[in-house]
């Protein structure tokens, strides 16, 4: 199964009037692997997300997630996906708990309250698992939403610019997710504009620029791109965020900060 | 998908019906303009109408019952608008539940809310002296046309909740139709409106659903009136369920 492709696009295309968004797209991501679309605002991440998650129709070319057609199959594409979009789609009137236990049963699955119970332990929701989620921080709004994606264990998941807005510890712990799911053998579909997001979680890495794909390959890959490594001797200063993590006494997460 | 409709629109539903029960406010607002205006006619204007006979507040009652539904149907919109601009729509279109799913919640949900503000609002006119003899059939069949009357509005109020840009235009929709019972039978006989004017107040649907619903707790026949009624509602019911599914698969892809 992991040399499938779990997502394979060829000459997607979309216009929004005279200004074409997607302009030819052509992108694989092997079943199991983390992809970061990489791409400046306005470059067409989220129309690619939309598109490959049914909410958008292209123009023209294919598109197949998890071997169905978006475009002929889209039920099937539904069942085997899940979106995380760029705003935490909570609903803020429910609890934390209401809002698993509506998708579980949205997805039609046998005891959602037990998988609610589960994925609030998980993200470490328990306590507030019976507030408003109006009342939460934006961190533990982005961790309820990626739990409710979770639901039903789908088997690609899509996550546009899964960051955006987040302190950095709350960006740890998505990455630390991610890094989890992607582990477990879910292929992870992630836009991103932030370039360390994507040295950091992606198997491979692919640029969007314009509406095609003008790289696309492993980070090593992509350095080879450049000129030959140059080595110059530079003073290692740590970053603010570094010292941000490192006063505030997190020290589970800053593996990932620490390597830099 | 749909075997999952009833399934995925019961869920939908319970979820809506909680967001009501948590701001009850928005039932209580929708009833309280309205009740103000019952307070305002009976006491204040009711003296100097003529409606050739009868307890003024029975007079009123049916065109009040109807801004009551007018106002409510904006709460559907605004709920629709916020699930829209909040991005949960997009997760429940991403997911395998059934079309129309959504939509089907909100407008289920709009009967109920509008219900239990139009029980309130009779609740008050009983106070203040509204009485009837109608029997159960009579009453069961103005539950049906205001339900019915409900179930056009709130589909027209779907399509505002889907395609609004902000918050505040969402429920500007309402206006004109909060408006439209004071040309009409509703507060003042057409008999005393001018020409123009009083052609119409007696051709625009309000007329013929205030008259039966009057003629019915009234026990009076209901005429023409209540076939009337009923084709307006069906036929406004129509274009508007039309219109809004069009603008939802539209919008929605």
């Amino acid at each position: 199964m992991t040399t499938t492709a779990a997502i394979k696009i060829a000459g997607l295309t979309k216009s929004f009037g005279d200004h074409a968004v997607l302009a030819g797209l052509d992108l694989t991501v092997p079943a199991g692997t983390i992809l970061a679309l990489l791409g400046s605002n306005g470059a067409g991440k989220t129309t690619a997300v939309k598109i490959l998650s049914t909410l958008v129709k292209a123009d023209g070319g294919t598109a197949t997630v998890n071997g169905y057609d978006v475009a002929t199959q889209p039920a099937k594409v539904r069942e085997s996906i899940s979106l995380t979009g760029q705003f935490a789609a909570v609903d803020e009137i429910l609890t934390g708990g209401e809002n698993l236990v509506l998708i579980g049963q949205l997805r039609h699955l046998r005891n959602p309250a037990g998988i609610a119970d589960d994925l609030l332990a998980r993200f470490e929701l328990t306590d507030a698992a019976s507030r408003r989620v109006g009342t939460y921080s934006g961190g533990m709004r982005r961790r309820l939403d990626i739990a409710m994606s979770l639901i039903g264990d789908p088997p690609v998941l899509f996550l546009d610019e899964p960051t955006t807005g987040l302190d950095p510890q709350s960006r740890h712990e998505v990455w630390k997710t991610v890094q989890e799911l992607a582990g477990q053998g879910t292929t992870v579909l992630l836009t991103t504009q932030h370039l360390d997001e994507a040295e950091q979680l992606a198997d491979r890495i692919a640029i969007l620029h314009q509406g095609r794909i003008i790289a696309d390959g492993s980070l090593a890959e992509l350095k080879r791109l450049l000129p030959p490594t140059k080595i110059e001797y530079v003073e290692k200063q740590p970053t603010l965020e570094d010292v941000f993590l490192a006063i505030i006494g997190h020290a589970g997460l800053d593996k990932a900060a620490a390597q830099r | 998908m749909t075997t999952y409709l009833v399934r995925d629109t019961a869920v939908l539903l319970k979820r809506s019906l909680r967001h009501i029960l948590r701001s009850p406010d928005t039932i209580i607002t929708t009833a309280i303009t309205p009740i103000a205006m019952l307070l305002l006619f009976v006491y204040v204007f009711g003296g100097a109408i003529e409606t050739g006979g009868g307890r003024y507040v029975n007079y009123l009652l049916p065109g009040i019952l109807l801004i009551t539904i007018a106002s409510g149907v904006a709460y559907t919109a605004y709920r629709l608008f916020t699930d829209v601009s909040g991005g949960i729509v997009e997760r429940f279109q991403s997911m395998p539940i059934a079309r129309s799913a959504l939509l089907w919640g909100h407008v289920l949900t709009s009967v109920v809310a509008n219900l239990i503000s139009v029980a309130l609002v009779v609740l008050v006119a009983v106070a203040m002296g509204f009485r009837s003899g109608a029997g159960a059939l009579a009453w069961l069949a103005v539950l049906g046309i205001l339900v019915l009357f409900t179930l056009a509005l709130t589909w027209l109020a779907v399509i505002p909740g889907l395609t609004a840009n902000s918050a505040d235009g969402v429920s500007a929709f309402s206006y004109p139709l909060i408006f439209l019972p004071f040309i009409s039978s509703a507060f003042v006989p057409t008999s005393g409106m001018p020409g123009p004017v009083r052609w119409f107040a007696q051709h625009q649907p309000v007329t013929s659903i205030v008259n039966t619903i009057r003629n019915l707790y009234a026990e009076r026949p209901v005429g023409d009136d209540g076939w009337i009624a009923t084709a307006w509602c069906l036929a406004l019911l129509l274009v508007a369920y039309v219109l809004a599914m069009n603008t939802y698969h539209r919008k929605m892809a």
